[in-house]
């Protein structure tokens, strides 16, 4: 009878302990899942999706060219396997590549691959999106080879390239703004890596600190990312924290829309942020705008050449662009944006308005925009010099305070990649 | 894997949004018309602006074509899998269930086929290519194209297109694409396997003869599985 008690007693204890290992281990899967969402969250902050995936390829099997001045590199497996991907790495082993640019045996990475950036990113950060990373399925791929010319094929020549452009760094807050400005400069200069194009590129494929977010034309793809500090170009300090919002999130807005690889940004990465997250980084993007005198205008063509170009690109823009844009560049805002007063025209660099011209566009397909309208491209029914003739025209057109252009310009963009 | 999740949510708003076209008297005047005609206005120059094609010799005609057929192209120049630059940039960022809708719209759009015209090519090469599309040349292993393509070569509901209302110089144009590789269907790929059967008079000759082809009756593709294909398609699921 004693020992049948006890029995009863102990399984009774077995029993409460199952229950309770059973309720913690729950609680455990709980959070790995909380950690894993919160990974893939991040990681679409970084935009990983867009190189590590190839066209029609598995999810971050990589094999995705990415031409560079330097030759092509190709993204790598960052999926689970242990042969071909990152399945044999520790949290130690990603932490010290997103943060210091270096490979498990301490090897160089190249810039490609935006570490620069994302050093800024904190520990705790780094550990969900490698656990995010680690829940995926693995793919077998092997990592195509690198093909760079000689010298770039040497990895020990980075090391000047980190002397002179890499400083490592996790993001240290600024006292003395809001914590939501905090929150987007941590997005924006960590994760979002936007200096990569938004800032010059020199000759040695480095953007220095100094310069950090002043524009830049990205090298390969004949695009001018624009600046985002001065309000000349893409800095938005005159803009409403609505209007950059809708920009970052849907890809239109009342002021300006995005296209080429902004399209690319807005698609892969932030229409995924919460509104918080797009919030804070508009805060913070407003925040670093600033007021810039007009560049001295310095078109390269005498002012009979350009005035006669204004006057036939006036009959090339009522003709062709007028039904959409508006007779007065007021468009039909958001989808057909305005061009009288939209920055995005008139800066110094012309290269983005001839391009949308030649090639048309549709912003990116988002939820909060999942049906965009297009802009039909016109390089095949306009010439050189009617392209030069229409883009002028609207560059000063309405008060708008940009320079003409010319017809060789327009030529020797239409030979620019597509993709 | 994030297309899955997003697909659905992207098909709600585009249902959303295609019911807010029913009210359209709520419309705000300021907008663009909320139509997919005012949609595509980024194809029409090349395409037409009912899909109809134009002067250009290599625009094809997009309307009445099965939108199973025009939706597989869609999904082909967004991944970079069929080439044409212009077109592959423009349909990059456009998510699935919006290229599905671009290729219902030019679907259900009929203007008129064109009149075919006067060929360019000799009467025997004509023959030669009225030949292959309708019976084929079993010794050299080339199916008839109408066994496919159908007998009144409308085509058949939802992967096969009409071969009605093209240009000579496109259709060549495709036909090598298939034998040197730069356009491929899902696989399958019947028409590489009828293509890499054909001889550079064959092409000529069947385009020629194709593009000649006066408007039927009812050009319209006729239904899924009214009758068998002589071997299996990728792209025409049984
Ligand atoms: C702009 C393109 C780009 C983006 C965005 C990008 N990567 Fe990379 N990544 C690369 C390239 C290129 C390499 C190869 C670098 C090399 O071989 O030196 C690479 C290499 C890596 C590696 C090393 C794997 C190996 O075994 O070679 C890891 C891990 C990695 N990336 C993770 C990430 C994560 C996580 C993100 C998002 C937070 C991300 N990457 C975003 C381009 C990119
Ligand atoms: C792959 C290169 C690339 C990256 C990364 C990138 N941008 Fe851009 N961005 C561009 C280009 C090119 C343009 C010019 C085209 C346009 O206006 O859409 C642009 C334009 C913009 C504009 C101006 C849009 C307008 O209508 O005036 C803003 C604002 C902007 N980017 C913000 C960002 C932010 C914030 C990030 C980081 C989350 C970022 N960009 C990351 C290339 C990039
Ligand atoms: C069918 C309507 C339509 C026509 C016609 C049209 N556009 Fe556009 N335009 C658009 C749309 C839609 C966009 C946004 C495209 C994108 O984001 O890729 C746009 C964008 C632009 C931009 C970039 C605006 C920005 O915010 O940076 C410029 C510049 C432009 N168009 C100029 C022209 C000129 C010049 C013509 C005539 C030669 C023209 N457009 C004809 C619809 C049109
Ligand atoms: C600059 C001209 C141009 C524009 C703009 C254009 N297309 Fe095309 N399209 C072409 C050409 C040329 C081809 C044939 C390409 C080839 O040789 O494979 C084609 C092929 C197609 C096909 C395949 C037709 C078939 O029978 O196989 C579809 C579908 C299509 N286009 C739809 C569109 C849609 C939708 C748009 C607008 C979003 C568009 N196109 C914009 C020129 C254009
Ligand atoms: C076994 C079935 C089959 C046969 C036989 C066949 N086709 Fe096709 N054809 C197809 C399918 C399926 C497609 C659509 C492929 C895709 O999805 O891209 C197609 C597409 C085409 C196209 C592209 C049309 C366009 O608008 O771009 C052309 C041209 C064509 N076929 C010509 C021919 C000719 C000529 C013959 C005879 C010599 C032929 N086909 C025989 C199945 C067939």
């Amino acid at each position: 009878m004693g020992s049948k008690l006890s029995i009863t007693l102990l399984s009774i204890q077995l029993l409460a302990l199952a229950a309770f290992t059973t309720a913690a281990a729950a609680q455990d899967k709980d959070k790995t899942g909380d950690i894993i969402a919160r990974g893939e969250y991040l990681a679409r902050a970084g935009d990983c999706t867009a190189c590590h995936t190839a066209p029609e390829g598995r999810l971050f099997a990589g094999g995705r060219a990415m031409p560079t001045p330097f030759g092509t590199l190709y993204t790598s497996n960052v999926t689970p396997d242990p042969e071909t991907g990152i399945g044999k790495w520790s949290a130690d082993d990603f932490y010290k590549t997103m943060h210091n640019g270096r490979f498990p045996d301490g090897g160089l990475l190249y810039p490609a691959m935006p570490f620069a950036s994302y050093t800024k990113v904190t520990r705790a950060d780094s550990d969900a999106i490698f656990a995010y990373l680690r829940s995926i399925a693995p793919v077998n791929q092997k990592n195509k080879p690198h093909e760079l010319r000689f010298p770039y094929d040497n990895r020990q020549l980075i090391l000047g390239w980190r002397t002179l452009f890499f400083s490592e760094g996790e993001f240290k807050p600024d006292p003395k703004k809001s914590a939501e400005w905090n929150r987007g400069a941590y997005l924006v200069e960590g994760l979002g890596h936007c200096g990569m194009c938004h800032s010059p590129i020199n000759a040695l494929g480095g953007t220095s600190q100094s310069d950090a977010f002043k524009g830049g034309l990205i090298p390969m793809q004949n695009w001018y990312a624009p600046s985002l500090t001065s309000n000349r170009e893409a800095g938005l300090g005159d803009w409403s924290i609505k209007d950059i919002t809708d920009l970052l999130q849907t890809g239109v807005s009342m002021r300006g829309v995005v296209y080429g690889p902004m399209a690319e940004v807005v698609h892969n990465s932030l229409q995924y942020l919460n509104d918080e997250d797009t919030r804070a980084m508009a805060v913070y993007l407003k925040g670093i705008a600033e007021p810039s005198p007009p560049p001295a205008a310095s078109s390269a063509l005498s002012t009979t050449e350009s005035s006669l170009l204004i006057s036939l690109g006036k009959t090339v823009y009522d003709k062709n662009c007028a039904s959409c844009h508006g007779t007065q560049g007021e468009g039909k805002p958001p989808h057909w944006p305005p061009l009288a007063n939209n920055q995005s025209i008139e800066m110094q660099s012309a290269v983005n308005p001839i391009r949308m011209v030649l090639n048309g566009g549709y912003p990116p397909g988002t939820k909060g925009n999942p049906m965009p309208y297009g802009m039909p491209p016109f390089a095949g029914l306009l010439s050189d010099n009617e392209v030069a003739a229409v883009v002028s025209y609207i560059r000063t057109a309405w008060g708008n305070r940009g320079t003409p252009v010319s017809a060789r310009e327009a030529n020797e963009l239409r030979s620019a990649p597509l993709n | 894997m994030f297309a899955r999740y997003t697909a659905p949510a992207i098909a709600i708003a585009i249902l959303a949004t295609l019911v807010a076209v029913d009210g359209a008297a709520a419309q705000t005047v300021n907008q663009p018309p909320d139509t997919m005609a005012a949609r595509v206005e980024a194809c029409t120059p090349c395409h037409g602006n009912k899909g109809e094609g134009t002067s250009d010799v290599y625009f094809p005609r997009l309307a009445g074509k099965p939108a199973g057929y025009l939706y597989n192209q869609l999904l082909a120049f967004r991944s970079g899998r069929r080439k044409y630059p212009p077109m592959n940039y423009l349909l990059e960022f456009l998510p699935d269930p919006y290229l599905e809708a671009m290729a219902e719209y030019f679907a259900s759009e009929h203007p008129p086929l064109p009149q075919p015209a006067p060929s360019e090519v000799s009467k025997d090469v004509l023959a030669q290519g009225e030949l292959l599309a309708t019976s084929g040349d079993a010794g050299r292993n080339i199916p008839a194209c109408v066994s496919c393509h159908g007998p009144g070569l409308t085509g058949m509901q939802p992967g096969i297109p009409g071969l009605l209302g093209l240009r000579a110089n496109y259709i060549s144009a495709q036909l090598g694409g298939w034998r040197y590789g730069t356009r491929t269907a899902k696989s399958p790929d019947c028409m590489q396997l009828v293509a890499g059967h054909l001889t550079e008079a064959d092409v000529t000759a069947v385009a020629a003869w194709l593009a000649t082809r006066p408007a039927p009756a009812n050009p319209a593709p006729v239904p899924k599985g009214t009758y068998a294909l002589p071997f299996g398609c990728g792209s025409q699921p049984n």
